[in-house]
Formats: C-alpha cells, structure tokens, sequence
C-alpha cells in the first residue's frame, strides 16, 4: 500500500499526518465500538495491514492478542501479513507479563512501534469470569504502556450493545474515556443494504494544539466491506 | 447428485474434482470453507450453501412455542442420515429417549407433492430414477417426512453420544465431553475423513441447576466455539433468549458464528392474516441475524433475513420468504420473492378488474 491510497479512515484516525520518527498510531490508545448486527473487527484488520504495510517504518511490530478467532482466520484474511504475534492465555497477570516479556525484548529504539492490538475485549472479560475490575486495570496497564515513556499503541475491539442495556455501563465509561481515539460502527439506520455495509463514527481526541486548545475531531461516514480492502465514502458519495 | 447442487459465489473455489472426491454430506464453500447441511434445504440455500465446519450456530427460542426443536430434529437426523457422529446435550432427564422422535427422510414418491419451479423437478425426477439403481448414493441435505420416525439403526448402532444437562452441578462435564468428541475430528482441509455434530438443546433452562451460572456458561460457549473452530464439526446450541438477563443475551449473540430465533406465530390474528399469503398454514417466523463469517470478513447480506415456517401437509418443514398479499385495490402482482407457487391458490380475493 503506497502513501498516497489514504482513505477517509486513515485521515480520521490522523494517520496520514504522522512523521517517520513516531509510531505509526502515534502511541494512542484506540478503541473500536461495534454490535451483534455489524461487526468491527475489519477495522482491526484495517489497522494490521496498514501497520505491518507501512513503508515509512519497516520495523512494526504488532502483538496480537487474539481471543475471538483462531490465526488462521486472520491470517487468510490478511493474505498472510503476519507480524510477530504472541499472546497469554489464562491469567490476566501472567498476560500482562507477557506483553512487557515481548517489550523488553525489542532494541531500545524500536519500542515506539509496537502496537498492542486485542481481539476482543469482551473475552477478557469472560476469561476473567466477570470480575470488571480485574479485566479493567489490565487494559489500564495496557494504556498506561501507551504514555511517553514507552510510547506504544493500543487497539482494542470492544461490543458495546451489552453495556447499553445496563443502568450504570461503568468499564464502557471507563473505556471510552481512556481511549483517544473511538471508532464506532454501526448498522445502517434504514436496514441492510448490498452495497453500504454500516456507517461508523470517529472521534479523534488531539492532543492541545499550537494555540493550546484541545482539538477534537469527529468524522462520520459510511463503508464498504470487500474481501481485501474496505471503502469509506460520505453518504450519498460513493461512486 | 446434481440435483442439489446450488449456485455459490463468484470467490468459490469450484473444484469438481475434487468435491468428487469428498463424500457428499460435505460441499465446498467459498474462502476454503466446506458446508454442510443444516437437515433443511431451504435453510442451507439461505445460508448460502450450509453450515460452514467449525461454526457455532446459535438458536434462539421462543417460550411459547417449540419451534426449535424442528430446527434441532432436522439437523441431527442430517447428522445420522449421513453416519455423522452425535453429541446430543438435552435438559430432560432422558435425552436417548428424544432420537426416537427424530424423522425419517422422506421417500422420493413423496417428493412429488411439493411443488418447484419447473427445472428443479426436472432435476428431482431425474434423481429419483437414479435412486433405483444406486442404494447408497446420498444427497446432500435431505428432506425429513416429521410424521415418519427415523430408523433405529440409524442411531443405535453408530456413534451417538447423550448427556443430560439437568442434574449436572456445573458445566464442566459437558465441556470435557465436547472435548473429547471434538478430539477426533482434527481439523484437515485436505482429507475429511469425519465430520461430527453436537446439538445442546435449551442451554440455560431454568430446570437445571447450572443455569443461573452467567459467567460459566459464557466461558463454556467460548471454550466450545474455539475447540468447534478448529475441529472438522459443527455445533448447535438453542437457549431460550427470554429467560437470559438482557446483557448476557448479547453477549451470547456475539458468541455465535452464525444466530437464528424462531418466533411462534400467534394464532387468529386478523392483521398478519391481511398480510401474508397462506397465513394459515404458517406455524411461526426463523429470523436469521447473523450468518457464519469464517476465513472472511465480508459480511452476508442476503436476501431475506426473516422466512415463514410451514408444515407441508404437516409433514414436511418448509422455510419460504414471507409473501405479502395484494394490497387491496392495487389489482398486482404480490412483491416478495415466492419460495412455492402454492401461496397463489390462498390469495385473499380483493382483485378488482
């Protein structure tokens, strides 16, 4: 993929804007909202092709922790871009360990391109039998990897229809708040259709700009899934 | 053989010889999946082809009506029908009893009185002749007669495997036995050899013990679906959604590779009536939510996502795209794609001409 196929997704995310040096999320956290009717996780497989693709820095690493499917679903998904993947299994403390196991081990300079990436959220929480609090202070951890210091990035994939019908939906609150950046997908408001597959929503939290006010960015626009690639188009734009 | 072959998409891979090869419970599907019959044919044309191996399809049901236990009696009857190896997982405290009321594929002169487009009996009738000369020669998804008991030896001499859900104090039994059923299908695309169903029926009811268990019984859907995926196998598991805190429902909704609820139809309403054709012989609503996305991430859009279920001559389970009846005064044509041409003799008659 060459710089100059950015789409309406990459500009969103603010990925056509970075230079060589930072990582290729820039060291966000990014979290991805969908539901039992659309799914999200071609986003996840968005951001995996364009990170290991990307011709700026060859050095990404991407660390994988898949819940949802087996490798071999992505992988064919993803024609066989694999990067270096590894992922704990039980214990979200041995997990943990084993993010920073992987960390530790590239060379000092490179510790800004890894990204974290984790297929899904809510299987966490399953693993974990429920318990919230367990499951949140390790996407804290997770986040807290994300800060200057170490400078990684963090995409998560998270189901926020069983939230929405509880009273108080705390660890989504929490989620969304820690995120810099959200991308919700959703259905279609009209049903389904063959050629718009959902329309998804992307609120992009800069950091201060040059005159010291936040600068947030909201995006909206609609999408296309195909076997390959997906096409983002403004409603009604698509050609 | 070539009687049920169905048009698959443009991305397939068609390897006649190689489909040839395999035995004709199982189909090629496209992105290097394999298919295999849900027991009912016009579900398999909806889905696409089948049921992709290593997916879990999920059942909703509804309280008021059983009408997913149609769904469940057809796809282990396919399973037995073509010496698939069974799990069956039931509430009740005798679950071998139940495969006594499983149906028998219905015999070719039957077939007859369903009625299809024209080049689909031609197909019929030239596979019925077939069938007197070649005993063993199988289709792919079967037509079952529900009025006609599956034979015995279908079920007691080959591989049937029964657990009863009720008494069970947590799920770890089930999951060890869907472990160890699912260990001898090893996942091979080249030589399946063996494929295996599991059906669990009513997960979650409110007679066993387990079922407060929320937590549990999301690690042990997990556990199966993964161990599902990478197995030669297909599992079906019904629950009845109403019962299940709204949170959870979704979360289980997610669970599934593929998800279906049945819906009874009530009976004598006057406005569903004014609706559809053949309102009468309509026993309740499949809606399909989600179908099994595996090795793509190309989502279905199919056709039509809520079909009627019938009985046909209360033998035969008939899945067809809801027709509307003419709106009164219009004089056309109903909209709605037909799945028989049956639906024409019961039009309400308000054409004007």
């Amino acid at each position: 993929m060459d710089s100059r196929a950015r789409n309406l997704l990459d500009e969103a995310l603010g990925l056509d804007q970075l230079t060589q040096s930072k990582s290729p999320l820039g060291g966000k956290a990014v979290l991805i909202e969908d539901c039992v009717e659309t799914s999200g996780s071609f986003v996840l497989h968005q951001l995996i092709k364009r990170l290991l693709t990307a011709t700026s820095n060859s050095s990404n690493v991407v660390l994988f922790l898949a819940f949802a499917n087996p490798f071999s679903h992505y992988d064919r998904i993803l024609l066989g871009e694999e990067g270096k993947a590894g992922g704990g299994r039980s214990g979200l403390f041995a997990l943990f360990a084993n993010i920073t196991k992987v960390l530790n081990s590239l060379p000092e300079g490179n510790r800004k391109c890894l990204t974290i990436v984790i297929d899904d959220v809510s299987l966490i929480e399953v693993a974990a039998h429920g318990s919230s609090d367990h499951v949140l202070d390790f996407l804290h951890y997770c986040h807290a990897l994300t800060s200057n210091h170490h400078g990684c990035s963090l995409v998560m994939l998270n189901h926020d229809d069983f939230y929405s019908s509880m009273d108080r939906p705390v660890f989504l609150k929490q989620m969304e708040y820690a995120a810099d950046v959200l991308v919700k997908v959703k259905p279609l408001a009209t049903g389904l259709a063959a050629d718009v597959h959902g329309q998804m929503t992307v609120l992009n939290r800069d950091q201060c700009n040059r005159r010291g006010s936040l600068n947030n960015r909201m995006s909206n626009f609609q999408f296309r899934i195909k076997e390959n690639s997906v096409e983002y188009f403004y409603p009604g734009a698509r050609t | 053989m070539a009687a049920t072959k169905t048009r698959t998409s443009s991305f397939s891979r068609n390897l006649p010889a190689a489909s040839s090869a395999q035995s004709p419970e199982i189909k090629c599907g496209p992105n290097g999946t394999f298919f295999v019959s849900s027991g009912i044919p016009d579900l398999d044309k909806t889905l696409g082809g089948g049921i992709p191996l290593g997916s879990l399809v999920m059942v909703m049901e509804d309280s008021e009506a059983p009408h997913h236990m149609l769904l469940l009696r057809n796809f282990m009857s396919q399973g037995l029908v073509h010496k698939q190896p069974l799990l069956y997982a039931s509430p009740s405290k005798d679950p071998r009893g139940f495969l006594g009321t499983l149906p028998s594929p219905s015999s070719p002169k039957d077939d007859k009185s369903r009625s299809h487009d024209a080049e689909q009996e031609k197909g019929l009738r030239i596979a019925w002749q077939y069938k007197k000369y070649f005993d063993n020669k199988q289709d792919f998804s079967n037509e079952f007669d529900l009025r006609r008991p599956l034979d015995r030896h279908f079920y007691t001499t080959q591989h049937v495997d029964c657990i009863s859900t009720h008494d069970l104090p947590n799920l770890a039994p089930l999951q060890e036995r869907c472990t160890s059923f699912l260990s001898h299908f090893p996942r091979s695309d080249s030589n399946i050899v063996c494929t295996g169903r599991i059906a669990i029926q009513s997960l979650c009811a409110p007679q066993c013990e387990n079922s407060s268990m929320e937590w549990e019984m999301l690690s042990f859907i997990r556990a199966l679906k993964s161990t599902v995926r990478s197995a030669n196998a297909v599992a079906i598991i019904t629950f009845p959604s109403s019962l299940v805190s709204p949170s959870f429902c979704k979360r289980w909704q997610h669970l599934a590779d593929c998800l279906v609820s049945v819906k009874a139809i009530p009976d004598e309403d006057k406005e569903l009536a004014k609706l559809l054709t053949g309102y009468q012989d309509i026993v309740g609503f499949l809606n399909i939510h989600k179908v099994s996305r595996i090795n793509t991430q190309v989502p279905a859009v199919l056709e039509a996502t809520t079909l009627s279920i019938k009985l046909q001559k209360r033998r035969y389970l008939v899945l067809e795209c809801l027709n509307q009846a003419p709106i009164d005064g219009s004089g056309g044509t109903s909209y709605g794609t037909s799945g028989s041409c049956s639906g024409s003799s019961s039009k309400s008659g308000s054409l004007n001409f």
